[in-house]
């Protein structure tokens, strides 16, 4: 039957060229498109630049909230838990409590403060000393400071090991101040889902500036791609010089965005680290470990060709000679 | 090579292009179409070179039934189809080779095949050394000799041509017909419109005459 068919068709197009051939044809294609845009150097570099800074500004917010992170990580792993033991153990048993919790998995590490040790940093430190002393016995509870492990670490983690740790009768009180870090942890999550919306909506721009650019390449090209319809040039040839177009427009503009977000964080390293070191801390902006940059390098040049697919789907089909 | 069977076509307009048109042209076959405006000229050669679809009726061109053809697969058959048009349809930003290059640099060749195929066919047009120029700096007859090497180029088995001659003097048409009939000899199946009678009645060639849309007479008709 599918013989039947293919007869009255009549032969068969020899349609594919071989792969190396092919393989220039594109080179070809994508230097040419290139040198396209070169010809224009201030229509392209301003389209270019557009791009740039529609990819720069949630990328370089994205930095900023993502160094504020590992900023709140750092911290977060000092955060720690005191467990304040019931008054009536003896000096060794709240040593045995302090090895059952030092090994366990999510604890890193367990430090007895003995009721001794707390009555006498507590004289030190609160100036009450003199009262203390018309006391007749301690009224300090021995306490361990808990820090969970690194698996453990994460706010949740550590809410979740201390209500285990609350569970161990010899305990009777558990403290984590962990507020803090979860508003701080609450508020970097709401940036950047704040950014991440910003950067769809920029997104969607860029890909409205380029199948614009590509549309209006369209329409100057017109004869020529009449042309080259009537001496048999195939959808995919037409196509393929629009695509480079919009792929190179997306790499320029992604690697303006890379020089706008370097230039933006050197610019704010300095005030940062005077900031930081006010704090007493050696922090200074990352731009390297969050793979950003790796994204705008190789995200842009394809909402580039996908911002040209969008055009030259739409208007190409709409050519046809006469 | 080229077979019309009751063929007829109604533009969206409501205008008949044809109505009800049969022949056949054998391979290697040479004929010339003629007819006042009208008369369906132009849309016959649209039909071969799926410039437009039949509404009616089946065109067979080199063994395929154009009706049946795949839309993907007109490209190809436009390879295997030069066409020459009365306005040359060149591109005026570019030179005459880029111009005549064009279906081989489509069709995927390389440089150099590009190079010597685009140099014989201007060479048959007698345009060798034009290739730098752009064709605004050329004749109206030699335009017209660009866009009949672009045809030439990939040697297609059927080269078809609307109103040729039509913008040149009487000397210029009879040098452009004398070439299309130089092509003949090495075996392309050619279909020329043309309302120039008196001009190819002296080559005593087939000739189709189309009156209203339908084959007025047919000088050689094989039935």
């Amino acid at each position: 039957m599918k013989g039947v068919r293919r007869k009255s068709r009549g032969p068969r197009f020899q349609r594919r060229l071989n792969p190396l051939n092919w393989l220039l044809r594109h080179a070809q294609m994508s230097l040419s498109s290139l040198g396209r845009l070169a010809q224009n150097p201030l229509g392209t570099g301003m389209t270019a630049a557009v791009i740039g800074i529609a990819i720069a500004l949630p990328a370089g917010l994205y930095l900023l909230v993502d160094n504020m992170r590992t900023l709140t990580g750092s911290w977060d792993g000092g955060s720690s838990i005191s467990l304040f033991l019931q008054q009536t153990l003896s000096d060794a048993q709240a040593s045995q409590v302090r090895d059952v919790i030092a090994r366990r998995d999510d604890v890193a590490e367990a430090q007895l403060i003995s009721r001794q040790e707390a009555l006498a940093e507590f004289r030190l430190r609160s100036g009450f000393g003199e009262a203390l002393d018309l006391l007749e016995n301690n009224p300090l509870p021995a306490v361990i400071l808990v820090k969970p492990a690194r698996a453990a670490s994460a706010p949740d983690d550590t809410g979740r090991l201390a209500d285990t740790l609350a569970s161990y009768r010899e305990i009777d009180m558990v403290r984590v101040d962990l507020q803090w870090v979860r508003r701080l942890e609450a508020i970097s999550r709401t940036l950047e889902r704040g950014i991440l919306i910003l950067a769809g909506m920029l997104a969607a721009a860029v890909l409205l500036i380029v199948g614009n650019t590509i549309r209006l390449e369209i329409q100057h090209r017109q004869p020529e791609i009449e042309v080259i319809k009537l001496v048999g040039g195939t959808d995919g040839f037409i196509r393929r010089p629009f695509l480079y177009e919009g792929l190179w427009y997306g790499l320029l503009g992604g690697l303006i965005a890379l020089l706008l977000v370097m230039t933006g964080l050197a610019l704010m390293q300095g005030p940062v680290q005077r900031l930081a070191g006010l704090y007493q801390s050696g922090f200074s902006l990352e731009m390297f470990q969050s793979g950003v940059l790796t994204t705008i390098l190789l995200g842009s040049p394809l909402l580039g060709l996908a911002g040209a697919w969008l055009a030259v789907g739409r208007h190409l089909a709409r050519i046809q000679p006469e | 090579m080229i077979r019309f069977d009751s063929v007829a076509k109604r533009y969206p307009t409501g205008r008949e292009g044809l109505a009800g048109v049969s022949f056949e042209l054998a391979a290697g076959e040479l004929a010339f179409v003629t007819g006042h405006s009208g008369a369906g000229k132009s849309t016959l050669l649209k039909l071969i070179g799926l410039l437009e679809r039949a509404t009616r009726g089946q065109v067979w061109v080199n063994g395929r039934n154009l009706n049946k053809l795949n839309p993907r697969d007109i490209p190809y058959h436009r390879r295997e189809v030069g066409m020459i048009f009365q306005d040359h349809r060149l591109l005026h930003d570019r030179t005459v080779f880029d111009n005549v290059a064009l279906p081989l640099v489509v069709a995927g060749l390389g440089h150099q095949e590009i190079q010597r195929r685009v140099r014989a066919a201007l060479d048959k047009v007698s345009l060798l050394g034009k290739e730098r120029s752009l064709p605004i700096g050329l004749s109206g007859g030699e335009q017209q000799r660009v866009g009949i090497a672009r045809a030439l180029v990939s040697k297609p088995p059927v080269l078809l041509a609307d109103e040729p001659t039509g913008n040149l003097d009487p000397e210029l048409s009879r040098e452009i017909m004398e070439l299309f009939l130089q092509f003949n000899q090495v075996g392309v199946t050619l279909l020329i419109a043309t309302h120039d009678v008196a001009l190819i009645e002296r080559f005593g060639r087939r000739i189709i005459q189309l009156r209203d849309g339908k084959i007025g007479h047919d000088t050689g008709a094989a039935t």
